[in-house]
C-alpha cells in the first residue's frame, strides 16, 4: 500500500512536470522575441528533468521493469494524472505566464518542504528544483508585472488569462488519496499547508501588476483523477508520437 | 516591437571570482530587470559565470573607426613600450 500510494503521488508530480514543460516547449520558435524564445524552453528543460527524476523514481519504486520513457509516453490519456492547470493551452503570452507563476508559486515551498523528505531520492530533486522553480517566479512575475501595468492591450490580455486560470488554481491545494497518504508518512510535503505561502508570493506581484484573483467562483478539478479537457489529449498525441510510431525509440 | 519600447543592451559575464566581466553579446528588453533575465537565459546556460552586468548599448561611447589611423597607429614603433627589454633575475621564476 505505501508503495503503490507513493508511486501514484510521484506519477501526479511528474505528470504535472512532464506536461507543462510540453506546454512551454510548444513555444520554441515562435516567442514574442528571441530571448523569452529561449528562457520559455530553458524553463521547459528544467521542468523535463524534474519530471524524469520523478518518473525514475517511480519506476523504482513499482519495480516492475517499466522506464521512465514508459511512464511518460505510453500512457492515454486517462491515466494522465497531472492537475488541470498545467495542461491549459498556451493562448496568449499572459496565459503562459500567468499559468507559470501559478504553478512556480505553489511548486516553490512545494519543494522547500520536500527538502526534509524521509525519501533521499525526494530530497536530492527537491534540491534542484528549489532553485529553478525560484527563478521561474522571478520570470513569469516580472512578466506578470509588466503587462498588467503596461499597456491597455497587455492589461486586457492578463486581465482574460486571470478569468480563464484562476479557477484551476484550487487544484493545486487538493491531496488525492496517494498524496494524503505520503504526506501523512513524511515522504511529500502536505499540499493543503501551501495557500499562504502561495498567497504571500503573489500577493505582491498582483499588486503591482493591478490585478485581482476573482473570489467566489467554484474551481475545476478532476486531474487526478484522470478527467482532464479535450486539450490534453492533443497534446499528448503529439508528444507521444515517436514513441508510438517507434517503439523503443532513444537517443 | 519597436527598438525604442526594447532598447538593446549589452551583456558583460564574469566566468569565475577574480576574473573580469567579459563583453559576451547583446540582448533587446524593456528594461535592466528584464535585461538580466534575458542575458541570464541567453548567455549563462552552459555554465558560462556566476556574475552578469548590462548595460543600455546607447550609453556606450565608442572611438570613432574613421579617426582609427591617428588614434592607433602612433603606437606602432614604440615597441619600448612592451616590457621585453628587461632581463628577469632567475629567482623571480616565472612571471
Amino acid at each position: 500500500m505505501a508503495d503503490q500510494a507513493l508511486l501514484n503521488a510521484l506519477i501526479e508530480l511528474a505528470d504535472d512536470h512532464n506536461i507543462l514543460s510540453h506546454r512551454l516547449a510548444e513555444w520554441c520558435g515562435h516567442a514574442p522575441i528571441l530571448e523569452e524564445d529561449l528562457a520559455l524552453t530553458n524553463m521547459a528543460l528544467d521542468m523535463i528533468g524534474t519530471a524524469r527524476g520523478l518518473y525514475s523514481h517511480a519506476a523504482d519504486v513499482e519495480g516492475r521493469g517499466r522506464s521512465e520513457d514508459d511512464l511518460a509516453y505510453l500512457r492515454v490519456e486517462r491515466e494522465y494524472r497531472n492537475c488541470l492547470l498545467v495542461e491549459r493551452p498556451n493562448d496568449d503570452f499572459a496565459h503562459t505566464m500567468l499559468r507559470q507563476l501559478f504553478f512556480a508559486a505553489f511548486m516553490e515551498p512545494y519543494w522547500q518542504s520536500a527538502l526534509t523528505s524521509s525519501d533521499e531520492t525526494i530530497r536530492g530533486i527537491a534540491g534542484k528544483s528549489v532553485k529553478e522553480v525560484a527563478y521561474h517566479i522571478r520570470h513569469a512575475g516580472e512578466w506578470v508585472i509588466r503587462m498588467g501595468d503596461g499597456t491597455q492591450e497587455s492589461a486586457a490580455r492578463l486581465h482574460a488569462a486571470m478569468q480563464d486560470l484562476h479557477i484551476y488554481t484550487e487544484e493545486l491545494f487538493h491531496a488525492s488519496e496517494a498524496a494524503g497518504h505520503c504526506a501523512r508518512a513524511g515522504l511529500l510535503p502536505d499540499r493543503t499547508d501551501l495557500r499562504e505561502t502561495w498567497l504571500e508570493t503573489l500577493t505582491p506581484i498582483f499588486a503591482e501588476a493591478r490585478l485581482e484573483m476573482p473570489e467566489g467562483v467554484p474551481p475545476q478539478i478532476g486531474g487526478r483523477d484522470g478527467l482532464h479537457g479535450e486539450d490534453l489529449g492533443h497534446l499528448l498525441a503529439e508528444m507521444q508520437y515517436l514513441q508510438r510510431a517507434h517503439p523503443g525509440a532513444s537517443w | 516591437m519597436t527598438e525604442q519600447e526594447t532598447p538593446l543592451w549589452e551583456v558583460f559575464i564574469r566566468p569565475r571570482n577574480g576574473l573580469a566581466h567579459r563583453h559576451v553579446g547583446s540582448v533587446h528588453a524593456a528594461d535592466e530587470v528584464l535585461a538580466l533575465d534575458a542575458a541570464r537565459d541567453v548567455y549563462t546556460r552552459r555554465g558560462e559565470g556566476n556574475s552578469i552586468w548590462v548595460v543600455r548599448s546607447d550609453a556606450i561611447a565608442a572611438s570613432d573607426p574613421d579617426h582609427a589611423d591617428e588614434t592607433f597607429d602612433p603606437t606602432a614603433d614604440k615597441i619600448y613600450r612592451h616590457p621585453t627589454f628587461y632581463e628577469i633575475p632567475e629567482d623571480v621564476g616565472h612571471m
